[in-house]
């Protein structure tokens, strides 16, 4: 076995869709207008970000179709990985959003009814482009909950059965929110981290709570592959004033020790 | 007019989106015929080598390639798997390649990084990238710090360094890209690269243009 240097994990805004507008939410509510979506895809293009995500929240919510039309608008001008969640609940949806420049179909509702959706995916676009998505709550007594249609649904299935089940049909990465953590900007849910990415092989990304730099940190020190965060690069201070920050390659290399 | 190789495997829209931003014609297409004709080709894909062979094959584009990249001389790319299907085999299937350039690919081996911890396979992400001097695809290449975005479980080894167009590292040193003459490929997505991807097609689709 060799060792070898660290690798830089991907940074990964993740915007909220809200008509033609994005939004953020404190614990998947109480929703403030971040700004009109195109505009804010600008400016994290020239701040050259790792990738980024969007997740319609109209279509999680209220099984709204996915609007093919306005991410292929998105897509056209943004050159870095894109995904997307929302709705998805057919091939032929993730073929159009992947014909429109799409790089990664996350899919979360679907995948506890239709686990083939994600297999089609991945053997059409490799597995890198399926991703599931889950919304995870910790209730004050027992284990991790799962929740469907943006946190409005609870699932029966147990959190790491979910995910090997996701894994087996061909889930290339997963991205694991947690409810509890949103918007907070307070820090990751560690625990959970770490919980699922001893159990699952593929990358795990981690969402929910990151606040600052060193959050980003622990997060991967605790097993994430990537970071992916909202309220972080879209807030500003303690009055949550909307301005678009992105960490530079070089500040996040000093904060890995990279040299 | 850049020819773009739909057969069936990956995602070929931000490959198009990209091409339209620099301003370079393009076409999708799907038939040999196109191909044969195409005056530059792009070989995209992602997904499994044995895969990637058999739609060439079933789809008639392997004689439609053969054709085009080693009769007429047409300037190819490979993008990803397209840059591995270049080569003469791959250990994860069982079916020769194109066998344009000499080598075979492997698979990352496991690997942990300085703290001890697994590195996940696929290298997915960011990495900075070193072209190397002299190679065609790099010309004139001015950037201090160059990085692509990487996802790939499998790595290509050229039987003949010479055609070794740029290196990155994750875990060990491995072959970022590949050029032998008129023949090219990158294991990373030009197209998802933000200004470093632009720059790179830019650059060899206008300089093609003009040569």
């Amino acid at each position: 076995m060799s060792t070898a240097k660290k690798q830089l994990p991907r940074v990964i805004p993740c915007l909220l869709l809200k008509g033609h507008g994005l939004t953020k939410s404190v614990q998947f509510k109480d929703f403030k207008y971040v700004g009109d979506a195109v505009n804010a895809c600008r400016i994290f293009n020239e701040k050259e970000v790792d990738e980024l995500m969007f997740l319609d929240i109209d279509a999680s919510r209220e099984n709204k179709k996915p609007r093919i039309e306005f991410i292929k608008e998105i897509a056209g001008e943004l050159f870095m990985p894109l995904g997307y969640g929302g709705g998805v609940t057919t091939t032929q949806e993730a073929d159009l959003l992947f014909a429109g420049g799409v790089e990664k179909v996350s899919i979360n509702t679907a995948a506890y009814t239709n686990p083939q959706l994600i297999t089609d995916i991945a053997n059409h676009y490799g597995s890198q482009s399926a991703i599931v998505t889950v919304d995870v709550r910790k209730p004050l007594i027992g284990g991790y909950k799962l929740y469907s249609n943006g946190g409005q649904v609870p699932q029966k299935v147990s959190l790491l059965d979910h995910l090997r089940r996701m894994e087996d049909a061909g889930a290339g990465e997963f991205v694991i929110n947690s409810i509890d953590q949103d918007g907070k900007m307070s820090g990751f849910d560690l625990k959970l981290i770490t919980l699922v990415s001893e159990a699952v092989s593929v990358p795990v990304v981690a969402l929910g709570g990151a606040g600052n730099k060193q959050h980003i940190f622990d997060a991967v020190q605790a097993g994430a592959s990537a970071v992916a965060a909202g309220s972080m690069f879209v807030f500003h201070g303690k009055h949550r004033a909307v301005l678009i920050t992105y960490p530079g390659r070089r500040e996040l290399k000093d904060l890995f020790g990279i040299v | 007019m850049v020819t773009i190789v739909n057969y069936g495997l990956g995602n070929l829209g931000s490959i198009v989106n990209m091409l339209k931003k620099i301003g370079v014609p393009n076409i999708l297409t799907s038939d040999p015929a196109d191909v044969v004709a195409a005056e530059r080709l792009i070989l995209p894909g992602v997904g499994h080598f044995d895969k990637g062979m058999s739609l060439l094959h079933e789809r008639g584009l392997m004689d439609a390639l053969n054709e085009a990249v080693l009769r007429r001389g047409v300037p190819v790319m490979g993008i990803c798997l397209g840059m591995q299907l270049l080569l003469e085999g791959s250990e994860e299937g069982k079916l020769p390649g194109l066998g344009w350039i000499k080598g075979w690919v492997h698979r990352f081996p496991n690997m942990q990084d300085e703290d001890g911890k697994p590195l996940k396979i696929p290298h997915m992400g960011w990495t900075d990238t070193y072209p190397v001097a002299g190679k065609r695809l790099f010309e004139r290449w001015d950037e201090d710090e160059t990085r692509f975005y990487f996802v790939h479980s499998f790595h290509a080894v050229c039987d003949d360094p010479a055609d070794v167009a740029a290196t990155a590292h994750y875990g060990i040193d491995f072959t970022a890209s590949v050029e032998h003459g008129h023949i090219s490929g990158c294991q990373f997505h030009p197209e998802k690269s933000h200004r470093y991807g632009m720059k790179l097609l830019t650059h060899v689709y206008r300089q093609e243009a003009t040569a």
